[in-house]
This record gives C-alpha cells, sequence and structure tokens, in this order.
C-alpha cells in the first residue's frame, strides 16, 4: 500500500507507449521526413549548369551560318543548332530554344526580352560572335566560382523539413490522439475520476517530446552523413530551439483538438492550420519570394519564425541573442494556444 | 477505507431531478434515496432515464432542476473529495486499446490517493493471465470486467455501475455480481442500473422502477413482486384466440395482458387457475398451442405497470 503512484508519470508513459504502438505515426515522424530528405536531396544536388540551347538559321551563305555556329560552340553555356527560319521561330516561341541567330549579316537576334535565360544566352552569343570577328578584351577579369556547404539548396531544405516535422508530429499526434480519446469516450471515463485535467494535458506534450531526440538525431544526422548538411550553432542551442518548437506545436495540436469529436473534424481542422504554413513558411523555398506587404503576416507565423532560428543556428552559427525574436514569437504561439485550449477543452 | 467525513445513513439522494434535451425530456421529477451499504437498482427500458441519472449522481451531467447529495455533499462544495471516494463505471465504458489491462488498472490507480493493488483487483476479477494483453483485444465480457476494475481500483464507497452485464455470457455475468457481492460484504454502497430483472433481483436490496424519466414503482424485489398480488404468471396461446371477458372470469386470474403472441395471466395458485383454464379452452373448441407458467418476476410487475415489455423482443 506504500507504493507511491504519480499520476503524471503514468500519463505521460501511457501516452508514449500509445503512440509506440501505432506504426503509421512512426512512420510519418520518423521515415518520412527522412525519405523527404534523401529524395529532394539527390533531386537537387549539385552538377554542371546545363547549357542553354539556341538556333541557328540559314544566313546568306551557308559559310556564314557554319561559322556562326563554330563561333558560338566556343561559348561553354551555348548548345548551338542549326534550323529552319519557320521551325526557328516556332521552337523560340514554344521555349525550346531561349535565342534564334540569323547571322546575317548583318546579325540578327530573336529573342524574349522577359525571359532571363534568353537575355544570358543574347549576352553570351553577342559575346562569342564579337570575339570570333576578332574584338580584343580591353579589361583582363579572372571567374572564381564557388559551391559552398551551406549555400546549396540541400542546406537550406534540412532545417525546414525539420521544422515542418516539428510540427507535423506536434499537432497530428495530439490533435488526433485528443479527438480519439473524446471520440471514444475515455476522457470521460477520465474526468470520472480524480485525475486531475492539466495532468492528462501536460502529459499528452511531455509524452510527445520523448520522441524529440531520435527525430532531431535521424533527420539532423541524416543530413550531415549523407549531405554534409553543417551544425555551425551550438548543438544545444538547436535542441533548445527544438524543443521549444515541439512545445508550441503540441500546443496547437491540443487546441485543434480541443473541442472536435470526430477525427474527420479534427484532420480538416490540422490540415486549415498547417497548409498555409507549409505553403508560407519557407520550408521547400525561401519565404522571400511573397510579396513585401505579406512579409508582416509571414513572419509572425509559427512555422516561419522556428524555421528561420533553426536556419541561423544550423548555417550560420547564430547564438541565442541573434534568434531570440524568433523563439519569442515561437514561445508566444505555444503559451496562447496551450491557454486557450485549456479553457475551451472538451472532455465529454 | 477513508472513513465518511460525515457520517451518513443516506449515500445518495436526488429530489426533482430533471434533464431535457434538445427533443425530449430524459427525466421528468425524478426523486431517489440510496442508503449507506446498500445495493440499489435502477431498472427500466432503455430510454427511460437510467443513464441521464446515474450520470447525474455522477457528478458528469449537469441537471436542469433538481438536488443531488452524494455521500452527504454536493458536486458544486466537494467534487474533489468525491472523486477519490467513488468508484464509476460507464455504460459501454470505452478505455484506450493501445495499452494493455495491466497498464490500464496501473493508470487508473496513480489517479487515488488510496486505493487497493492493482494486481489483487485484476486476480479478483479473473484478468491476471491478460495483464500483457491489449485491451483491444480483449473480448466484451473481459472489457467490462476490466471496467469495473478500474471502477474498484481507487477502493470507493460508492460504487456507480451503469449496465455493468449488458451482451455478457453467464460467466462473465457471474464474476461480476460476485464483485458486487464481495464490495457490498466489505461496506460498500452500490447503485446499479439494468434492465435485466434477474440481474435486479438477484442483486438488489431495492430497486426503483423507472419509466419515461420518473420512478414508477419502489420497494424490495420481493415486495414489489408482491404488489402484483400473484406469485404466478401463466403464458398461453389457442386456436382461436380467447376474449379477455372470458379470461378475467377465471378464478384467481388478476389483469390478463398481452404478451407478445401470447396471453399472461398472473394468478396466485397454478393448481386453481391452470384447470380452469383448460377446461374453458376445451369449451371454447379452441386448441391449444402453448402453455407454460413461471414465479412473477419484476419483468411481469413492469408489464402489468406500463402495459409494454421491458425489453421489446423482435
Amino acid at each position: 500500500m506504500s507504493k507511491k503512484y504519480s499520476p503524471l508519470f503514468e500519463l505521460t508513459v501511457s501516452r508514449a507507449k500509445e503512440f509506440l504502438r501505432e506504426p503509421e505515426a512512426l512512420f510519418w515522424v520518423f521515415a518520412f521526413p527522412a525519405l523527404l530528405t534523401v529524395a529532394l536531396g539527390l533531386a537537387f544536388r549539385e552538377k554542371a549548369p546545363d547549357k542553354i540551347p539556341i538556333g541557328v538559321v540559314a544566313g546568306q551563305t551557308a559559310q556564314t551560318s557554319d561559322g556562326a555556329i563554330k563561333a558560338l560552340a566556343t561559348s561553354p553555356v551555348l548548345l548551338p543548332r542549326r534550323y529552319g527560319r519557320e521551325e526557328g521561330l516556332k521552337a523560340l516561341a514554344t521555349g525550346k530554344i531561349s535565342l534564334l541567330v540569323d547571322p546575317g549579316p548583318p546579325v540578327a537576334f530573336h529573342f524574349d526580352e522577359t525571359r532571363p535565360d534568353s537575355r544570358i544566352a543574347r549576352l553570351e552569343a553577342d559575346d562569342a560572335l564579337q570575339r570570333a570577328a576578332g574584338r580584343k578584351d580591353v579589361l583582363a577579369v579572372r571567374s572564381e566560382k564557388i559551391t559552398e556547404v551551406g549555400s546549396r539548396y540541400v542546406d537550406f531544405l534540412v532545417p525546414g523539413l525539420l521544422g515542418m516535422n516539428l510540427m507535423g508530429t506536434g499537432i497530428w499526434s495530439i490533435a488526433f490522439s485528443v479527438t480519439i480519446a473524446r471520440s471514444k469516450r475515455v476522457l470521460k471515463r477520465l474526468v470520472a475520476t480524480p485525475m486531475r485535467r492539466s495532468h492528462f494535458l501536460l502529459a499528452q506534450i511531455l509524452g510527445r517530446l520523448g520522441f524529440l531526440i531520435p527525430e532531431l538525431i535521424i533527420l539532423v544526422g541524416l543530413g550531415w552523413l549523407a549531405f554534409g548538411v553543417p551544425v555551425r550553432g551550438s548543438l544545444l542551442l538547436l535542441v533548445g530551439t527544438c524543443l521549444l518548437g515541439a512545445m508550441a506545436f503540441c500546443g496547437l495540436g491540443l487546441l485543434v483538438g480541443s473541442r472536435v469529436s470526430t477525427i474527420e473534424g479534427a484532420s480538416g481542422l490540422a490540415n486549415f492550420i498547417m497548409l498555409p504554413m507549409w505553403v508560407l513558411s519557407g520550408v521547400f523555398f525561401s519565404s522571400e519570394r511573397f510579396p513585401d506587404a505579406v512579409q508582416p503576416f509571414i513572419n509572425a507565423l509559427p512555422l516561419t519564425a522556428l524555421n528561420q532560428a533553426l536556419r541561423a543556428v544550423m548555417l550560420e552559427g547564430a547564438t541565442l541573442p541573434q534568434i531570440t525574436p524568433q523563439l519569442a514569437i515561437v514561445a508566444a504561439w505555444g503559451l496562447a494556444a496551450f491557454v486557450v485550449a485549456l479553457k475551451i477543452f472538451r472532455w465529454r | 477505507m477513508i472513513s465518511p467525513t460525515t457520517p451518513s445513513e443516506t449515500a445518495v439522494r436526488c429530489q426533482g431531478l430533471v434533464k431535457r434535451y434538445a427533443d425530449v425530456t430524459a427525466v421528468d421529477g425524478l426523486d431517489l434515496e440510496v442508503k449507506s451499504g446498500e445495493c440499489f437498482g435502477l431498472l427500466g427500458p432503455n430510454g427511460a432515464g437510467k443513464t441521464t441519472t446515474i450520470e447525474i449522481l455522477e457528478g458528469l451531467t449537469q441537471p436542469d432542476a433538481g438536488v443531488v447529495e452524494v455521500l452527504g455533499t454536493t458536486w458544486e462544495k466537494d467534487e474533489d473529495q468525491l472523486r477519490e471516494r467513488l468508484g464509476i463505471s460507464l455504460q459501454e465504458t470505452q478505455l484506450n486499446e493501445k495499452l494493455t489491462v495491466g497498464e490500464t488498472i496501473r493508470l487508473f490507480r496513480s489517479f487515488y490517493k488510496e486505493g487497493r493493488d492493482p494486481e489483487v483487483v485484476l486476480a479478483k476479477l479473473a484478468l491476471e493471465e491478460k495483464r500483457n494483453a491489449r485491451v483491444g483485444k480483449l473480448s466484451g465480457g473481459q472489457k467490462q470486467r476490466l471496467a469495473v476494475a478500474c471502477a474498484l481500483v481507487g477502493d470507493p464507497d460508492l460504487l456507480f455501475l451503469d449496465e455493468p452485464t449488458t451482451g455478457l455470457d453467464p460467466q462473465s455475468r457471474l464474476q461480476l455480481w460476485e464483485q458486487v457481492t464481495d464490495f457490498r460484504a466489505g461496506g460498500g454502497t452500490v447503485l446499479l442500473t439494468t434492465h435485466y430483472m434477474d440481474e435486479a433481483e438477484r442483486l438488489c436490496d431495492r430497486v426503483a422502477i423507472v419509466d419515461r424519466g420518473k420512478v414508477i414503482a419502489l420497494g424490495t424485489p420481493a415486495a414489489l413482486i408482491n404488489s402484483l398480488h400473484a406469485a404466478n404468471v401463466i403464458e398461453f396461446a389457442s386456436e382461436p384466440d380467447i376474449p379477455e371477458d372470458a379470461l378475467r372470469a377465471l378464478p384467481g386470474v388478476a389483469e390478463p395482458h398481452r404478451r407478445g403472441p401470447n396471453w399472461a395471466l398472473p394468478v396466485n395458485s397454478l393448481t386453481e387457475s391452470v384447470p380452469a383454464l383448460l377446461a374453458l379452452i376445451e369449451r371454447s373448441g379452441a386448441r391449444l398451442s402453448h402453455l407454460s407458467t413461471h414465479q412473477a418476476t419484476l419483468e411481469d410487475l413492469f408489464v402489468s405497470l406500463t402495459g409494454r415489455a421491458l425489453r421489446e423482443e423482435s
């Protein structure tokens, strides 16, 4: 009889076991982000930039077009091919080639000024033809090419996926687990005991945090081993940031699951909350691509702030003071969500 | 065992209980009093308002009107203390299917300051061999036994059981009945709902028959049955049918009524009424297609009180 039982501990362990016994959940939390990292990392690995295809039409004489093709082929970025006039204009219009060269004389360039590739091709073609015609460069220049670790797509991607995973796991797992408990009247049975309601909600969050470290090891470890994605800042700060992010999204998960009594309802609400952040918050591409007018809104989203903080720590080696504003945004969301969820939570 | 803070003869009292839902009044001015140490049964058909009543008493549902007093106090005043002293098994209790039996009982034990050893409770309900089985894999009877185990593990003074044996196999029923008897032997009070008359007769000291949100009869099972003024019931059917007037005229027949295709005749003495009935059928030139007799039960009482069977059999 003297045996001591801690309800918070028992609830947390139960929650963790429940999660571990859900094979689908394990897939989404651990395997899916790993697969996504590998797939996207491979798809966007660096390779020599593609050559720009351009067309050359027959000039006044066969020699002028042969000479033009030869001259253009000396450029490292152009891929010239011979076209008939009609055929060439059509290829340009449909985007198969970026530039159509009429070697003349006089030389004429057909291109679409709104296409960056067309403009590059025009400058390169002009350069190549001028040199072939004997122009001498008056200024000597030297090109230095860089592919720095930390500036590649996969470096951008891994922190984004980490943030997305913290959001997805927190919101899905908690919203679903409390919704199922409510729809099956497990909650009703629990509130018929002396259990403290805050213990139940807290256990949902603690149970989830237990999986944070393995999750981090898999994603960050995979990025590092497979693609050399760096962690330039303090590892402790990275873990702390993830912990805060995970807790904040757990709070949002509780909010999503606070009143609905069907899985369909919970899933609709979860998607409604997460979809904008998948698109806007800079998971797969930088959120700065969106217009300036919406930037304040985007920056206030919890996933944007978390992704910014994660990228700053991993890629730029940021320290705590540098990411404090972002962490404050994340913490504010989590706290507000938890407080509201606790208030409006429906137990039966 | 916690001793009651205020020694009270009454474990549960409610007066003028009303609960309305959008389209129906589930409880319609219901009064009850359950004495300490007794086993009290709420008996009635589905939809009579039993579950709503018991959930109001359990502090899980707010009544629209009425006074509720449990263990000498009220839910508003002492919810936390009451929860420590109550054991509750909801109708079709659902427990987390991903947890094992052992984990579930341990979890429930952890909610109570004082309680019983989970292992002992599992053993009592013959679940110790299922300790490592997931709740989702249990049979209906095992799940219900686990639900009762969860109600008992906090060592309650008052046990609420909402249809504890509905849909159970006979063996599980007997095991649950034993637990109720056992719990009472330790001084506990039980309030249960059931629509099984035999369960109420077997377990309950007193029974309230509930219909349409009201108590329509109250007393010990024996007294209620006696109020039928008939110790036995004859059921018969014949071809062609015998008119009601002719049946009423038979010696010792109280209130003939229909039960399915049969006539049911509450009678005091079978030896007096059965020969008279057979003679009547013979005289009418009818052919007997069914004849049976049984001791009067609460079911017969319910039928005679409401004109409806307790369970609408199809």
